[in-house]
């Protein structure tokens, strides 16, 4: 066994999947408590669910699929937020709409691409053996921009998530602070499709905060354990499925969702202490 | 030192004049004007739906009026309400929210810190002062969710003392809170208005008159004439007859509402 972990580890695509895991947890921890905190979870979804529009433009243009995704899903989260900020009824209607608009203009656009479409399947459910050392980089880059923002304004970003309006009467800028939020969303959802893919966004961005938010009170605790939990999922959930040859994202995920589910279940116990 | 109290008329806290105000199109204020002056301490009861909580939005600057004019501290609420501490209804909470008792008071220094700029040592004083008078510091670190219904309120008039306020806006101060605890919130009140001016909203007039110092009605119309006791003639008016005024008080029809 450790010598098949060894052989493995002798793989750059191996120690890059690795690295990827670790990388994208961070974001995740991060972006992923305010998601929980704040309640955005579907708007957080629909905004992965549209990033696909993106691709498929992409793949229309000749350009690179990512950089497609990055331009929709931060599109899409602009235009969510704003939908959600801004319509006071049925926000969840305009944005589920948003949502599918997204993921059918992403359909329609590969549909109109010539020739063969290599590899669109890696983007809805993951590829994180096939990550690239470049996406490495831009992955630390974008940790890097995430970790910078949420410093810089921590204390209104806990401030909208706890109380928007009492932040509003405090003069905090608060649809700046929010654009910017959504932003970082949109951001983090490109990172993630690498790993588990646009559909399965939504899990790996909520589960681990979830799970941490059962455990902490702090919300700078929330973060940092939400990103180990996550590091620890990425990193099981990789070794499962090149052990049982399983697709990998699927794999990271259900490992997630079983110790969710499991802390569900446990956190009772704790809540008497 | 009362002496200037004595012969000085207490300055304007709040002014409004002929305010107006609707909620999702729909009218909820009709001609409000209120004169706060400093250290007064105003009760406003009203029927659920009467604009209670509309009211503290326009003053708040947190919605616009259709109609007529809100002036805090002779500005405009947006600008005004750096002199508010305002303490909000607590009915909607995220019991898991992750945040401590201590988090919480502090961002009522949010006002005074710009983005990018830190709390400094003298937020913190302000914010620990806050916590100690209402008696909540020793709970600083405590998660919010972990407190009581009062003591939960207590953290939030510290997060609206620790704005350093001239004047505390309240919202339902007492909807969470049991009876004897209300009490000493009120209390707690009533030693802040030694050097604060107060103006709380609420649809319980049970407690209320025995520890404002004034009180009014307030359904969609407000009835207020800087009275100790709540009068069966405003009673009336606020609650039994909303009263429609078809131009200025020419013919004035009473509905009978639904009860």
């Amino acid at each position: 066994m450790i010598e098949a972990l060894f052989e493995a580890m002798q793989f750059t695509f191996m120690r890059n999947a690795l690295a990827a895991g670790v990388l994208v947890s961070i974001a995740c921890g991060i972006i992923g408590t305010f998601v929980v905190i704040k309640r955005i979870v579907f708007i957080s979804g629909g905004i992965a669910h549209a990033a696909y529009g993106g691709i498929g433009l992409g793949y229309l243009l000749g350009v690179n699929p990512v950089l497609g995704a990055i331009v929709f899903s931060v599109a899409a989260a602009l235009g969510m937020g704003a939908v959600q900020r801004k319509t006071h009824q049925r926000a969840d209607t305009v944005i589920g709409a948003m949502w599918a608009i997204g993921m059918g203009l992403g359909i329609v656009f590969v549909d109109l691409t010539e020739g063969y479409k290599a590899d669109l399947m890696s983007y809805l459910f993951g590829s994180i053996l096939a990550v690239p050392s470049n996406d490495l980089l831009i992955m630390l880059a974008l940790n890097l921009v995430i970790i910078a923002l949420v410093a810089l304004f921590y204390k209104e970003l806990l401030a909208i998530s706890f109380d928007e309006t009492f932040a509003i009467v405090e003069n905090v800028p608060v649809d700046a602070i929010y654009i910017v939020l959504v932003c970082m969303i949109g951001l983090t959802v490109v990172m993630l499709m690498r790993v588990v893919g646009l559909i399965m966004v939504i899990a790996m961005l909520t589960m681990p905060a979830a799970i941490a938010g059962q455990f902490v009170n702090d919300m700078k605790k929330m973060m940092a354990l939400a990103s180990a939990l996550g590091m620890v999922f990425t990193t099981a959930g990789l070794w499962l499925s090149y052990f049982l040859n399983l697709t990998s994202g699927a794999t990271i995920i259900l490992v997630s969702g079983t110790i969710y589910l499991l802390s569900l279940a446990v956190k009772p116990l704790f809540r008497q202490i | 030192m009362s002496h200037t109290h004595m012969t000085h008329t207490p300055r304007e806290m709040i002014s409004v004049q002929h305010l107006w105000a609707s909620y999702n199109g729909k009218p909820v204020l009709e001609d409000i004007n209120l004169s706060v002056r400093e250290l007064d301490f105003i009760g406003l009861i009203g029927p659920n739906g009467g604009g209670k909580t509309t009211l503290l939005k326009v003053l708040l600057g947190l919605l616009s009026p259709t109609r007529g004019q809100v002036r805090i501290m002779g500005r405009g609420p947006q600008v005004g309400r750096r002199h508010v501490g305002y303490v909000p209804q607590s009915v909607e909470f995220d019991r898991d929210f992750p945040i401590s008792v201590w988090d919480v008071a502090q961002m009522g220094r949010l006002g005074r810190r710009r983005l990018l700029q830190r709390y400094t040592a003298r937020d913190d004083e302000a914010v620990a002062e806050a916590l100690r008078s209402v008696d909540m510091l020793d709970k600083r670190g405590r998660p919010i969710g972990a407190l009581s219904g009062g003591q939960r309120q207590r953290v939030y008039i510290a997060r609206a003392l620790a704005t350093e306020p001239e004047i505390l806006l309240l919202d339902e101060p007492m909807s969470s809170v049991d009876p004897q605890v209300s009490t000493s919130v009120y209390e707690l009140l009533r030693e802040l208005n030694e050097r604060i001016t107060i103006l709380l909203v609420t649809h319980d007039m049970s407690a209320i008159s025995s520890h404002v110092k004034t009180v009014g009605c307030l359904n969609r119309r407000l009835f207020y004439h800087g009275e100790k006791q709540i009068t069966p003639d405003m009673l009336e008016a606020a609650y039994q007859c909303p009263i429609d005024l078809i131009a200025h008080g020419a013919s004035h029809r009473v509905f009978p509402e639904h009860l």
